[in-house]
């Protein structure tokens, strides 16, 4: 499969390499320094150059509308597919025909009308203090018990996996339940709502906070390597909880990517978008950031293997995306700042 | 010859107004023609909460600004105590780190799991929550934040009116029986009293304008709730009627701080120098700790938490990549501080020459970016340009068939433009400041030896103006470098600057991987700092001899 794919990747690099400029250019909201190889390997492999623009999600979407048809851009990548949702929406990607992307993203992953393509997940789950939670919460939605008075940390409501979590509860649940667990989860916080994800896993081992909610990824770096705040024998002491098993599954974060309206390298940009896809470039996202591949079969990095099997939420996800100004309005009203 | 060269310096000055206005133009336009459900809705809900907390930051900062800057200005002016010499030039050192950066090693060192708290727990045999201990993620942390890396701004004015006040009237409270701490009070301020509230409400301007530090702390500002309405309500008609109230604000500060600059006249006759007062016993140690600890606490800690961060790191200092991150900062800093006090330049002398309604407005206009969120104004920057760069794309693709694609959005130019919006508040504040003790007769004697309007630039302003130039090119080179929403958005491809990685670090939950980029920034930015401090101790010495300082108001 692999060889297949590079020898197919290379056969059209070949044939569009007079046409071409031989650049492909990203517009990513994807932060990992971990990255640089991916980028570097794709370089290597086809001997296309790659130009890098990050930044936030909207902020690319404010930059890509602002510049019209003669952006730059070929490909744009959050990390997120309400971002990406929102770019189809303001008329900034275009639909693209990859048998490659077909058969390798499953059609869960990926748009309807193949405006985006998610490329790796992570899951957004339950973490606890072992020694202090004998009874952790099994699903989002318990959070919010008064069972959990003050015991809870989260992070803020402008951050986008907030946003998107809230986001699935009210797709999963409805406005309602949705307000009255948000409102539940002000009253639970351990302290006001701050910090990045690996915070709030610090702040398990701290002791600051019992339950804690956070992205796979964080927790799988630093089984793999330490982590400063984290270390290994304090790790020991986290459980952590994929949530709603019996019911709607774990809700993800897919990171994903589409080509650009008017990509003046649409080619290069479709061939970026298939090495994601490439069995090199998926092992690389378990390996080097420490997500779950979205290519079936791939796979993934010891450290997050030792998180175990669990079933995701197969919810719409751009019926979730739709949700996001809905989710901060909730936030905003619940005072869950 | 000076006809011609009177309407090309207006014309230029029109430019730069006309640049300065064009991102509120856009936001205005946005939030006229945005709808009014989500500003409704947010009035009902959290609205308040912005404001409220909005306005105590900034009357924390003030607060916080006020008093350090103006008490260690009089004690290293005014009297003698041991250090004064190395800390009268330590205390500017914070200009040179951004208060994300700050926030940082902060957070590293104070939060639950830092340092110190650990440490506490441990010795004390405390449990994770039995116990007491400030939140340094909070509105009061972020005002601490803030409060370190401004002050420098009103010590610098405050500083400078010392320096240049006249002895006598100090001397003539003493005769009448007052204590030298009474004359402080009841004389020394009130007359430094302009040039300390501007360097006040220069850094309530920069406290608004701020985003980095309270999103990292998640304290719920008005610049907060500009980028949820943008990011979270995804509706950017009201993030822009949002941008359109905090304009307002910035006005008002704008307004405020150009009315107190220019009641701070500088009185030029009866110089003396003070002699300064010999503190003894408890008074020296205490002078010695007062001005020590805004050193030790807005340099000297956060560095050395975040070289301990920065060991644990796995970030290569010499590789190329971080070569190409200290040439980018090193470029757009000084191209930009180049441009922005050669605008100031240009401002300032047009109105000077005109002193119209309109080169007034100019001047109120050009100070409102300092008030402003970097990523406002390169939202309302990126809109017009695109627009213009299309434009021009389509025009010259029918008339003469060249694909000019885009000529400005996502250049360098187009960032520097930006940041001169942005930064032109520091640099005018010079031009005016260097100015003040030349009169309007001195031009017009100028114009009588024959000289036009440049020739009046060049042969007078620009020697007078040299050294508070110098100065202003200086503090716009920190701030470029410091500055990161409107580098993040606008820049080319590839183009990473030391902020940009140190924000991209932090965002990826590296902190120890974006202290190393942060310390090369603070040591960069220590750099021009340095020269200013090396200028304060050359302009001590002309003090000292019975001169005015060579720069009445330095910001």
């Amino acid at each position: 499969m692999k060889s297949t794919l590079t020898a197919a990747l290379i056969s059209t690099m070949c044939a569009s390499a007079v046409s071409a400029e031989g650049v492909v250019n990203l517009y990513s909201s994807r932060h990992y320094d971990t990255d640089e190889r991916l980028y570097s390997d794709f370089e290597e492999l086809t001997g296309i150059t790659i130009n890098r623009l990050e930044g936030s999600g909207d902020e690319l979407i404010a930059r890509l509308q602002a510049e019209g048809a003669n952006s730059p851009a070929d490909v744009f990548l959050t990390v997120d597919t309400s971002r990406l949702e929102r770019a189809k929406d303001a008329g900034i990607l275009q639909s693209i025909e990859s048998d490659v992307l077909e058969a390798r993203v499953p059609a869960s992953l990926q748009d309807s009308d193949n405006q985006w393509f998610g490329f790796s997940q992570r899951a957004r789950i339950i973490f606890y203090d072992k020694t202090d939670v004998s009874n952790p919460p099994l699903d989002y939605v318990s959070l919010a018990d008064p069972a959990y008075q003050g015991m809870v940390c989260h992070r803020s409501s402008s951050n986008v996996y907030s946003q998107t979590l809230l986001s699935a509860i009210i797709e999963n649940h409805g406005v309602e339940a949705a307000t009255a667990w948000a409102d539940g989860m002000v009253i639970n916080f351990a302290r006001e709502p701050q910090g990045g994800d690996t915070d709030q896993l610090r702040a398990l081992v701290s002791g600051e906070c019992d339950i804690s909610v956070s992205n796979t990824y964080y927790f799988a770096r630093a089984l793999r390597k330490e982590v400063q705040g984290l270390p290994e024998d304090a790790l020991a002491n986290i459980g952590w909880i994929f949530p709603a098993q019996n019911a709607e599954g774990a809700h993800m974060n897919l990171s994903g990517g589409g080509v650009v309206a008017h990509a003046p390298n649409r080619e290069n940009a479709i061939k970026f978008l298939e090495y994601l896809s490439s069995n090199s470039a998926q092992e690389y996202f378990s390996s080097g950031n420490d997500e779950y591949p979205s290519v079936p079969g791939v796979g993934i990095s010891p450290s997050v293997a030792r998180l175990g099997l669990f079933r995701p939420d197969a919810v719409d996800l751009s019926e979730v995306a739709k949700n996001v100004p809905e989710a901060q309005r909730i936030f905003n009203q619940v005072g869950w700042y | 010859m000076p006809r011609s060269s009177f309407s090309l310096l207006n014309g230029l000055a029109w430019l730069v107004a006309g640049l300065c206005l064009l991102p509120f133009v856009a936001v205005a336009t946005a939030a006229f023609t945005g709808s009014v459900e989500s500003l409704m809705m947010l009035w009902d809900t959290v609205l308040w909460r912005y404001i409220s907390s909005t306005l105590t930051l900034v009357v924390l900062v003030s607060l916080g600004t006020f008093t350090i800057g103006a008490s260690t200005a009089w004690l290293v002016t005014m009297t003698e105590f041991k250090g004064r010499r190395a800390l009268e030039i330590a205390l500017v050192l914070p200009l040179a780190m951004p208060a994300y950066v700050m926030a940082y090693g902060y957070t590293h060192v104070f939060d639950h799991p830092g340092i110190v708290q650990t440490t506490l727990r441990s010795m004390m045999g405390w449990g994770p929550r039995d116990y007491w201990f400030p939140e340094i993620r909070s509105l009061g942390g972020a005002a601490l934040m803030l409060t370190l890396v401004l002050y420098p701004y009103v010590y610098l004015l405050a500083r400078t009116a010392f320096l240049s006040q006249s002895s006598t009237p100090f001397l003539a409270a003493r005769a009448l029986g007052r204590s030298p701490w009474q004359a402080f009070w009841s004389v020394s301020l009130p007359m430094a009293r302009p040039a300390i509230a501007a360097g006040v409400l220069l850094t309530a301007m920069e406290t608004i304008a701020d985003y980095g530090t309270v999103s990292f702390f998640a304290v719920p500002t008005f610049a907060t709730g500009i980028y949820n309405s943008w990011f979270g309500l995804a509706d950017r008609g009201a993030a822009a009627q949002l941008s359109l109230g905090l304009l307002a604000f910035a006005l008002f500060l704008a307004i405020l701080e150009r009315n107190t600059r220019g009641a701070a006249r500088y009185d030029g006759a009866h110089k003396g120098t003070l002699p300064r007062m010999h503190l003894s016993g408890w008074r020296n140690t205490w002078a010695t700790i007062a001005c020590a600890t805004p050193v030790a606490l807005g340099v000297v800690l956060p560095v050395i938490a975040l070289s301990i961060m920065a060991m644990e790191s796995e970030q290569e200092l010499t590789s190329r990549r971080y070569i190409s991150f200290i040439q980018n900062s090193l470029t757009l800093a000084s191209v930009a501080a180049v441009v922005t006090v050669t605008a100031a330049l240009v401002l300032g002398s047009a109105h000077r020459f005109v002193k119209s309604r309109g080169t007034a407005a100019s001047l109120y206009i050009a100070r409102l970016g300092y008030a402003v969120p970097g990523g406002v104004i390169a939202v309302g920057l990126m809109v017009p340009g695109g627009a213009f760069d299309n434009a021009l794309d389509a025009f010259m693709e029918s008339r003469f068939g060249i694909d000019t694609g885009l000529l400005i959005t996502g250049t360098i130019t187009a960032l520097v433009v930006a940041y001169m919006i942005r930064f032109l508040a520091a640099a005018l504040g010079a031009y005016e400041g260097g100015l003040s003790g030349v009169s309007a007769n001195i031009d017009a004697a100028g114009r009588v030896l024959g000289q036009g309007r440049w020739g009046v630039i060049r042969k007078v302003h620009v020697p007078v103006l040299t050294p508070s130039m110098l100065t202003a090119l200086l503090i716009v080179f920190v701030d470029v470098m410091k500055e990161l929403p409107a580098t993040l958005i606008m820049r080319p491809f590839n183009y990473d600057t030391l902020a940009v990685q140190a924000h991209r670090l932090a965002s990826d939950e590296r902190l120890e991987g974006a202290a190393v980029p942060s310390l090369v920034l603070v040591a960069i930015g220590l750099v021009p700092v340095m020269i200013l401090c090396r200028r304060l101790a050359r302009q001590n010495k002309t003090a000292a001899k019975n001169v005015i300082g060579d720069e009445p108001a330095t910001i």
